[in-house]
């Protein structure tokens, strides 16, 4: 989710026959309900598409910061602001340990961040929208986080061993995100009228974005059935947006919100919802760099990382000499 | 209002508009760090001091007894009604001169802060004694990267330098004393602001020629912020922006 298109190995599932010895034994630890360790043998394409997806979803929270962080000045109340530094400052330890959890594959950190600012690697396309009111930061954890959640609650589960513990421990800081944002909603849907409008003009806005954090249809993606027999990728793209369209629909309901789509129904058999799918061809812009805020973001975090290349350079120079002069004493 | 009252409402203001500022201006750097660790931790130094605020500008709205609370006092008030000193003002320039102007608060808050543990005002002395803990690490964290930029290569050096030369002239207003300080320690709540500035010139002096620094021989202090009679032109600007949602949606719940 946080990682989208994650290329794969763009081949199809290697069948037992297909594959060497060592991939066979390596398949039977991850059908068995083995975890993965960093030591342990990998295929090659495995640790790729590892890499790729945790760096992409380290990426995501990094970038993350930018649209909330937009808000944190004008936070309404001291209580709203110290919920929403405290969401944020979570988000970037997110990043923290998805960061280790990629090394241990061995990527270094400035290597992948090198890779994010240079625009190689990507991060979720939700964070290419703007921020405009009060609102959207109740949308963004109602939508955004709850989207994330239903994506890393069955990455609790993923093989790859730092992986699935980095989940465990970001599902439970994202479910405390997602109750605030409703929260937030639920104060501006039950307020003035103003505030009535910017819940609903948030939810207009980041609706359909939010659908397409899970990216495209399956059947349009090459690249899920390699991952899901790895257990990188434990649930389709469209099966997760059906949860969360299931999920999320009588909640805005119960805000006396409105779902920004004219055929939305509950299908009383199935018990899930039709929905109408995003625009696909404005999510390919967006990946493209063509998203409202693509640049915005890009251009922040590498100002942030060229303004503060002096800071580290200086901080490691010190340290360096603190080093030496530990060995010269002993 | 009685007048031993309105001496500790102003000096509740002037803690709680410290916090409230610098918090602000700390939560500027949002994602714009130089590395992922500092955005964790500006933010938890913003946090810190935004629950510090709440504190003490609850206790502020307590004391004035006109029913206004934290938030009425943090985004209902002009420019003039605030308590802060300068230094916090000051916009927060490299990530250099973000961190001095914190050490130079931090070492002045911790100070204190431990002085006003022992308080006779009993609710004084819990709120100090409970931001303490968080004052402590962060004086530590901000005297450790003074030191390391200070002492790192020539240009953080030089950087360092340059931003203790700046801020150097706002560091004497928080050892100004006026009437209501003369109140405060009468009645034995808070001490003499004076009385901190040996032990303050003490910890600084260590830190910084740790760093390889050099303290500015000018003695000049710009002054107005606590007292509110002359604030700097940037508290304006960051009332536009903290305030902004209160002015423009009155009475609104959020």
């Amino acid at each position: 989710m946080y990682a989208q298109v994650v290329e794969s190995t763009g081949k199809s599932v290697k069948s037992p026959e297909e594959m060497s010895e060592k991939e066979r034994a390596f398949q039977a630890r991850i059908d068995a309900g083995e975890k993965i360790e960093p030591k342990d043998w990998m295929p090659d394409d495995y640790r790729k598409t590892l890499i790729r997806q945790i760096g992409q979803h380290a990426h995501s929270e990094v970038v993350g910061q930018l649209p909330e962080g937009n808000w944190i000045t004008r936070a309404p109340t001291l209580e709203r602001k110290a919920i929403l530094l405290a969401k944020v400052q979570d988000e970037a330890g997110h990043g923290l340990y998805l960061y280790c959890a990629a090394e241990t594959l061995g990527v270094s950190r400035d290597d992948l961040t090198e890779q994010l600012l240079s625009g190689r690697m990507k991060y979720s396309s939700i964070f290419n929208y703007p921020t405009l009111t009060w609102a959207d930061m109740g949308a963004v954890g109602w939508l955004v986080d709850g989207a994330a959640i239903m994506n890393q609650v069955p990455l609790q589960r993923t093989s790859f061993g730092p992986y699935s513990r980095a989940m465990i421990r970001v599902c439970k800081e994202e479910s405390f995100h997602q109750r605030q944002g409703y929260d937030i909603m639920m104060k501006m849907a039950n307020g003035t009228p103003a505030q009535k409008a910017m819940a609903q003009d948030a939810l207009n806005r980041l609706w359909y974005p939010s659908l397409m954090m899970f990216g495209p249809s399956d059947k349009n993606s090459v690249h899920s059935a390699q991952s899901m027999a790895w257990k990188i990728k434990i649930d389709s793209n469209d099966g997760l947006r059906q949860r969360f369209v299931d999920q999320t629909v009588p909640q805005a309901e119960y805000l006396g919100l409105t779902i920004p789509d004219d055929n939305l129904r509950l299908d009383e058999e199935t018990g899930h919802y039709e929905f109408s799918q995003p625009d696909w061809s404005e999510f390919n812009d967006v990946l493209r760099g063509n998203g409202p805020c693509n640049t915005e973001r890009l251009n922040a975090r590498n100002k942030a990382w060229n303004d503060g290349a002096w800071v580290r350079d200086g901080l490691m120079a010190h340290a360096a000499k603190k080093a030496a002069a530990k060995i010269a004493a002993e | 209002m009685p007048k031993q009252d309105e001496a500790l409402f102003q000096f509740l203001l002037r803690m709680g508009d410290n916090t409230l500022v610098l918090g602000h201006r700390v939560s500027e750097w949002c994602g714009h760090s130089p590395v992922l660790e500092e955005d964790i931790a500006l933010a938890n130094t913003a946090l810190d001091l935004i629950g510090q605020t709440q504190f003490w500008l609850g206790l502020a709205g307590e004391v004035e007894g006109k029913g206004r609370s934290a938030d009425d006092l943090a985004f209902l008030r002009d420019v003039w009604d605030f308590r802060s000193i300068l230094l916090v003002e000051l916009p927060n320039g490299d990530f250099g001169q973000t961190l001095m102007r914190q050490f130079l608060f931090d070492a002045w808050q911790s100070i204190m802060l431990g002085r006003l543990m022992s308080s006779s005002e009993k609710r004084v002395a819990d709120i100090a004694e409970k931001a303490s803990k968080e004052v402590a690490y962060h004086v530590e964290r901000s005297a450790g990267t003074v030191v390391g930029l200070g002492d790192g290569t020539e240009e953080s050096h030089e950087r360092m330098q340059a931003a203790l030369q700046h801020l150097w002239p706002y560091v004497g207003e928080m050892f100004m004393s006026d009437d209501i300080d003369a109140e405060m320690v009468k009645r034995g709540i808070a001490p003499d602001p004076a009385s901190l500035r040996e032990e303050y010139d003490a910890l600084v002096g260590r830190v910084l020629s740790e760093a390889t620094l050099t303290i500015p021989d000018d003695p000049f202090a710009h002054k107005g912020g606590r007292t509110g009679k002359q604030h700097s032109e940037h508290l304006g600007h960051i009332l536009t922006q903290m305030q902004w949602l209160q002015r423009a949606y009155p009475g609104a719940n959020w």
